[in-house]
């Protein structure tokens, strides 16, 4: 196992992409945060949390989404879902879609479709915790990026969140 | 996690854990049917035909918009505009259909246990619409479902099912499914509706009497008098079985507390439910119907890779 972010770095990675969001997003006003479904929450939760400290008194506008009705896969293996809880409209709207690890680029495919049931976005841009880089099987790539790193197929990203699995952590497992 | 069968032809077949899974995911496709676009693709290229051997409207409408929900491609068939009526005998009909690469049924028939055969003799995924006098599957999730959202849960639920019983698969399927999550049922109606011996083949009270039932529970799920089951008389008008059993408003307000009333429909207005207490706010009898869509749409779904 190889520690790809510690604690410290971890939070101080989620600071940096707080920033960068705001920076493309200077009052928030039109701009709305979609973290996906599983383990994308535990990135945007603590995403929307710092934008608010570095920005009071905005509303954020914060919905997540779970991708399982898109996938394109139902023949082979069966997902179950996760809840979805988007309570406005997205027409119109600037999106920053948050995952943990890009890897393949599918989830991301599955979610712009999701996407366009809510309405029409004016655009969507990308931040991931971990980007895989060179793994795509779509042509896919994130706007805001925590950390890039190279790995081989057998190998596996693992993310740690203290709500969950009791410590703040990147690891790649061989 | 997946579903612990291939097809769904009653809820007697059914784990504790299948009926959690189900209406678990009904519960995300109720959130599908909220957004302003109402589809998603998960289904594409899966064909389902529906195959109503007896009439039925809530039900078909109610399997046709989940499939469509779904992105399937459907296929109807009602069996008088079919070759049926030249003779042709029922697995004949299927085979035909199922020639033309189907991967999924869905059967409405009189003859109790029909879906049961076909689910010998065929490669498809079956789904129960109802057969005759036993099972409704779907319907027992949705009341589940919609009992479950209004009251918070099922676990020690108090669930009064009054009518005919009898003659009714949409019991039987409610009886089976809230045994298993841990309901208490009391079945109520004149005795020759309701079965000698329930009491110890299913575990249910039975009880003759409408008022001491509706005092004993939370929800009452209201059910027509199948006359077309009957080919007896069982009793001796429809206006005494609803002096007896018929459920107005008076009643409800002499009650110590406020119940659930529900219906799986078509109601006969004045026999079993006065209007005044099917269309009151107690009456969750419309949120069952929507209830139906996000049921059906998750055991399609559940379901449609079970059979490669």
């Amino acid at each position: 196992m190889k520690l790809i972010l510690s604690e410290q770095q971890l939070s101080i990675t989620i600071r940096r992409l707080a920033s960068q969001v705001l920076e493309n997003n200077d009052s928030f006003s039109n701009t709305v945060i979609i973290g996906l479904q599983p383990r994308g929450i535990y990135v945007s939760d603590r995403l929307v949390n710092e934008i608010k400290k570095q920005l009071p008194g905005v509303a954020v506008q914060y919905g997540k989404l779970d991708i399982t009705f898109y996938r394109d896969d139902i023949r082979k293996e069966l997902h179950i879902a996760n809840q979805t809880d988007i309570p406005f409209s997205l027409e119109g709207k600037k999106i920053v879609l948050v995952d943990d690890v890009l890897y393949t680029g599918r989830t991301i495919r599955a979610a712009l479709d999701a996407i366009l049931a809510f309405g029409r976005p004016e655009n969507v841009e990308l931040c991931v915790l971990i980007d895989r880089r060179f793994s795509r099987q779509f042509p896919i790539q994130p706007d805001y990026t925590g950390k890039a790193i190279d790995s081989i197929i057998s190998q596996k990203v693992k993310v740690f969140w203290k709500e969950k699995d009791g410590k703040d952590e990147v690891a790649l497992l061989e | 996690m997946s579903l612990s069968t291939k097809h769904l032809l009653g809820i007697r077949d059914l784990k504790k854990e299948d009926i959690s899974l189900i209406l678990q995911t009904a519960e995300q496709f109720k959130e599908v049917l909220q957004r302003p676009v109402k589809k998603v693709p998960s289904l594409r290229d899966i064909v389902v035909v529906n195959l109503f051997f007896e009439n039925s409207t809530r039900t078909r409408i109610s399997f046709e918009l989940a499939e469509k929900r779904l992105s399937a491609d459907t296929v109807n068939f009602t069996a008088s505009s079919s070759s049926v009526s030249k003779g042709e005998t029922l697995l004949d009909t299927v085979n035909n259909i199922l020639s033309m690469k189907v991967d999924m049924v869905v059967m409405r028939h009189s003859a109790s246990g029909a879906p049961h055969f076909l689910a010998n003799h065929i490669p498809a995924a079956i789904i129960n619409a109802g057969d005759g006098i036993n099972e409704h599957p779907t319907q027992g999730l949705l009341d589940a479902l919609s009992i479950k959202e209004k009251t918070g849960s099922l676990e020690g639920r108090k669930v009064a099912i009054i009518g005919d019983i009898m003659h009714s698969r949409v019991a039987q399927s409610n009886i089976y499914l809230l045994k298993k999550m841990g309901a208490e049922v009391t079945v109520c109606g004149p005795p020759t509706l309701i079965p000698k011996y329930i009491s110890q083949a299913l575990g249910v009270n039975v009880s003759y009497h409408l008022r001491e039932t509706l005092e004993w529970c939370d929800v009452a799920n209201v059910l027509r008098i199948q006359l077309e089951r009957q080919n007896q008389v069982l009793f001796s008008s429809l206006r005494e079985y609803s002096l007896a059993y018929g459920i107005n408003r008076q009643m409800l307000d002499s009650l110590h507390k406020e119940i659930v009333i529900m219906h799986p429909g078509p109601i006969n207005r004045g026999v079993e439910l006065d209007s005044d207490v099917a269309d009151s706010k107690q009456s969750i009898i419309l949120q069952q119907v929507e209830n139906g869509v996000a049921v059906r749409m998750a055991v399609l779904y559940l379901l449609a890779n079970r059979n490669n």
